[in-house]
């Protein structure tokens, strides 16, 4: 268990410092929901930039995929039905919302948002909600 | 140019620091959001490291007069909670513990092209153009509602 408190305290740190750089070279906000979702709209703003970022998140994941890869872990209890529903709800919330766990929890927080507050406590209550559903459901608990 | 190289550097940075603190790790998040089962409280604290870190980095940066590559920050405006907020928190929160990917970890997971990430990514992609789609017609959003997020 402190071997998994560590790293999600390094993760969490990388992160956060991650976040300061954008802050501080780019002056924006790291929010992933924002940088891909800012994508998908009609006059999308500054694309350059946030394909740049994007593409850093895949050049990452394949770093992680060729050095550490058990760190990558696809959902046991989620059948590929439920990951479509799931992706679904997660891309259309986001946007709702206008932020997501980088851009509410870690930004928003930071910044002592209370708009990011509320959206961090919901998403916090109603995904523990919904894990704890899908777990009873699929018995994984017995 | 410089700036989308620094960008490009900041997300592979934080692919890396969501790779460490297990948020890629979708059965971890599982038994994070889960408490009913086998509780893993630790994913809590990667919201510790990265506050910990930005809370005081944020205060320091936005005392410069703008940022090193940029005219001028880009950061919400508004301080009101409303219901598309909380409404689109609650909806996100559901598709996360059902799934056990949120936005950055499912891009990242998806690079290792392994089918879950790769079809939860292509259906968030879809949630979000859905939501997009619902809005037209609405209040345009602003630009600077467009281009940042909180």
């Amino acid at each position: 268990m402190s071997e998994s408190i560590i790293n999600a305290l390094l993760g969490g740190a990388l992160i956060g410092l991650s976040a300061s750089f954008v802050l501080l070279f780019s002056g924006r906000v790291a929010g992933i929901s924002n940088i891909l979702g800012g994508l998908i709209s009609k006059t999308p703003p500054a694309v350059s930039w946030r394909s740049s970022f994007l593409l850093g998140l895949l050049a990452g994941g394949a770093v992680l995929h060729f050095t550490i890869p058990k760190v990558l872990q696809d959902p046991i209890n989620s059948s590929t039905g439920v990951l479509v529903i799931a992706g679904i709800l997660v891309g259309f919330g986001t946007q709702m919302s206008h932020g997501c766990t980088s851009g509410h929890g870690v930004c928003g927080l930071s910044r002592l948002s209370k708009r990011s507050l509320a959206a961090t406590l919901a998403f916090m209550i109603t995904g523990a909600a919904s894990a704890t559903a899908l777990a009873i459901i699929t018995g994984v608990n017995s | 140019m410089k700036n989308n190289l620094v960008s490009f550097l900041c997300g592979l940075l934080f692919a890396i620091g969501l790779g460490i603190s297990g948020m890629t790790d979708a059965n971890k998040v599982f038994n994070f959001l889960n408490f009913t089962g086998d509780w893993d409280p630790s994913l809590a604290f990667v919201m510790v490291g990265a506050i910990g870190i930005h809370l005081i980095s944020f205060r320091l940066i936005t005392q410069r007069n703008s940022p090193i590559l940029s005219p001028a920050f880009i950061l919400p405006v508004r301080k009101d909670v409303d219901r598309p907020l909380l409404g689109g928190a609650v909806i996100f929160g559901l598709g996360w513990g059902l799934g056990g990917f949120c936005p950055g970890p499912a891009i990242v997971s998806a690079a290792g092209l392994s089918l879950k990430p790769v079809l939860f990514t292509l259906s968030m992609v879809a949630g979000m153009a859905l939501y997009r789609l619902s809005r037209r017609g609405q209040n345009q959003e602003t630009m600077q509602s467009i281009d940042t997020c909180g």
